[in-house]
């Protein structure tokens, strides 16, 4: 019995997904050689999520995100005590979790790392949201470093050429701003190198993707959360490439060995905004109990979403208006058509949507979307209320009583 | 065959029982601490008054907030799918649904076999709800069951602004202190429910006939104050407040049918 008892489940061992120790090894490596950027002579930039790191590697600074920062906070179930921090300091308990997490970081060297490493210089790019651009200069502040503003227009129906004009023009500034932080010229011909791999990168994450609209899924979007961390943090390298190289083969032969990641896979749903990073285990155990699979979602490829607009050989011109492209920086229109898309390629049965209190511009018009959605896709759509980090913001029995609602009327 | 149906809500626990499709009877108890006691305090008492053994029953069915702790039934649904399994159950015509309940209000959209389309409910906040109600009748030293009544005496409602259950609770006193009339403060409390209530219902979208369940809608107060809102007459089943406990039973029979079949 004894033996019994510690014995590992011989088919939920065959379902988790192999190439996950090598993403935690590739993410720790990542992390020390950021804090330790200063003893090896490297410079470190902080970046927002959407900002295009490309020029940073190409100019050999070590990116880090404040962004996945506060996803692993989330993840570590850290969120609450720095949020409070945050608020003692008179941060408003309605700005974005990620911002509060942060910067009660900065001040604590509080959370799962100890708080990130101090930035040379500051990258912001307001693609993803407003927040950023005070959150930034709060950062600038207490840091006392340079801070540079890449400002990319929303888009209501199209791009016009006097956006496109601005926004190039931006990233000639970015280049001069990241020559002068760096007292080196930028090598052009290593940012095409740096180009080619990013968009490889970009491709390679949207196929990783795609293998789950294979019934059954090989993996869910909890997984691609997951995996998300390097095409955001190390786009533009070699590492990412040959990474997502191995999770497409491990994907592919899963599609091959006929492994699910849900048992029983019967209803497909697509989620749509950030994770509830602290819950992530407890709503995917949520929905397999219903044999329900996420087996999309629209957050993990907003990156990848823009790619076709980038040329890879005249990134400098066209990686901005990509960069202006993306999911949450068009109008609702848009995203009905993204969402649409996203669908139809994975054919599901429901649409969650996560109303995130903490990030505005995302959950801003999900009523809408789901109007929209209901009205012209006959999809059934559910709206469950939390936070990406707060916890404070997730009621358990409120949101299983919806979820459980839900899968009942899809279960008809 | 006998079926019942059990719902534990916030604030009160109620037990249904029904043999083939009649209304055996059904009971309301205070939930307390405990919920799964209330659970079976509540089928106890309803199965002595009616007189039957608790071996007659085949299979019961659990919802409400307490539903998972309710260990002794055979299954859990959500209060959203039994009460349009009830409200389909007293009346086939009904296609939208309002409940309100203690803790939340929901409203509910359902087709021509009683299945649910489409639901919505209140998101982390009581105002709009019974506990709502309480609050107020409270600070207004007013019974709840005098509640509705005083309302429609209330000749120009009063205006409560705020959204929050405290905040309106202060308003409240405030309005008292300015002299306002209790039935006017009254019918403007009712007229902030209707008016959290009805945005709900216009997201889902009504579709008439509409019927309001649980324990509000003896509210006659409430009651009206949303036909105003939504511009439909209402329809109240004499079991709204149990008509979540109504529906369990309802989907238990369907339960016992398959497990016969």
């Amino acid at each position: 019995m004894a033996d019994q008892a510690i014995a590992k489940d011989p088919e939920k061992e065959r379902r988790k997904i192999k190439s996950v120790s090598k993403m935690k090894e590739i993410m720790t490596t990542y992390y020390i050689e950021a804090k330790t950027a200063r003893e090896n002579g490297k410079k470190v930039a902080w970046i927002t999520s959407g900002g295009p790191v490309e020029f940073l590697i190409a100019m050999d600074v070590i990116p880090v995100y404040p962004e996945n920062h506060g996803a692993m906070i989330g993840a570590s179930k850290m969120g609450v005590d720095l949020c409070e921090k945050a608020e003692e300091m008179g941060y408003s308990r309605d700005l974005c979790s990620y911002a509060r997490t942060d910067i009660a970081c900065s001040i604590t060297n509080g959370g799962p790392i100890g708080g990130l490493p101090a930035p040379d210089f500051l990258v912001c790019c307001n693609n993803i949201c407003g927040t950023v651009l005070k959150w930034y200069e709060v950062a600038a502040r207490f840091y006392n470093v340079p801070l540079f503003i890449l400002d990319t227009p929303f888009i209501h129906s199209t791009f016009s050429e006097a956006s496109r004009k601005y926004v190039v023009q931006q990233t000639y500034e970015y280049i001069a701003f990241l020559e002068k932080q760096c007292g080196k010229k930028m090598d052009f011909e290593r940012m095409t190198e740096v180009s080619r791999l990013a968009v490889q990168g970009l491709r390679l994450w949207q196929e990783v993707l795609d293998t789950a609209a294979h019934k059954p899924a090989p993996m869910t979007a909890f997984d691609a959360f997951f995996h998300l961390a390097l095409i955001v943090t190390l786009r533009g390298t070699q590492t990412v490439v040959d990474y997502y190289s191995q999770l497409l083969a491990e994907m592919r032969q899963r599609i091959a060995d006929g492994i699910a990641m849900v048992p029983n896979e019967k209803y497909r749903l697509l989620w749509d905004n950030l994770p509830v990073w602290y819950r992530t285990k407890w709503l995917s155990d949520k929905f397999s109990s219903h044999n329900a699979c996420l087996v999309g979602d629209t957050y993990t490829s907003a990156w990848s979403g823009v790619m076709d607009l980038i040329d890879e050989n005249n990134f400098i011109e066209t990686g901005a208006v990509a960069y202006s492209s993306v999911y949450i920086n068009v109008s609702l229109d848009i995203m009905f058509e993204t969402l649409k898309k996203l669908i139809k390629k994975y054919d599901v049965d429901g649409l969650v949507m996560h109303s995130n209190r903490s990030c505005k511009p995302y959950s801003l018009g999900q009523y809408d979307l789901q109007q929209m959605v209901m009205r012209e896709l006959k999809i059934p759509t559910l709206i469950i209320e939390a936070d990406m980090v707060d916890e404070r913001s997730f009621s358990e029995s409120q949101i299983e009583t919806r979820i459980d609602a839900f899968m009942e009327t899809l279960k008809k | 065959m006998i079926t019942a149906g059990i719902d534990i809500g916030s604030i009160t626990a109620k037990a249904a029982i029904l043999e083939d499709g009649r209304i055996l009877g059904a009971k309301v108890l205070f939930t307390g601490y405990n919920s799964r006691l209330a659970g079976q305090a509540v089928l106890d008492d309803l199965i002595a008054e009616i007189g039957i053994t608790r071996d007659r029953i085949e299979v019961i069915v659990a919802t409400g907030y307490g539903r998972n702790s309710v260990d002794f039934a055979d299954k859990a649904i959500t209060e959203i799918t039994c009460h349009a399994a009830g409200a389909h159950f007293i009346d086939p015509s009904v296609r939208f649904i309002i409940d309100i309940g203690g803790q939340d209000s929901k409203v509910i959209r359902i087709d021509e076999n009683g299945r649910v389309v489409d639901f919505a409910m209140n998101d982390k906040c009581a105002a709009g709800t019974g506990r709502f109600l309480e609050v107020m009748a409270r600070a207004l030293e007013v019974d709840l069951d005098g509640f509705g009544d005083m309302s429609l005496k209330g000749e120009t409602p009063a205006k409560i602004s705020s959204i929050c259950t405290v905040f309106a609770e202060s308003e409240v006193i405030s309005l008292i202190s300015k002299g306002e009339t209790r039935e006017n403060i009254i019918a403007g409390i009712h007229e902030s429910v209707a008016s959290r209530v009805s945005a709900l219902a216009k997201r889902v979208g009504v579709t008439e006939p509409v019927m309001m369940t649980g324990g509000v809608a003896k509210n006659i107060g409430a009651l009206r104050a949303l036909e105003i809102k939504l511009e439909t007459v209402i329809r109240v089943s004499p079991h709204a407040q149990v008509n979540g406990a109504l529906g369990a039973a309802v989907l238990a029979g369907g339960i016992a049918l398959t497990k016969y079949s």
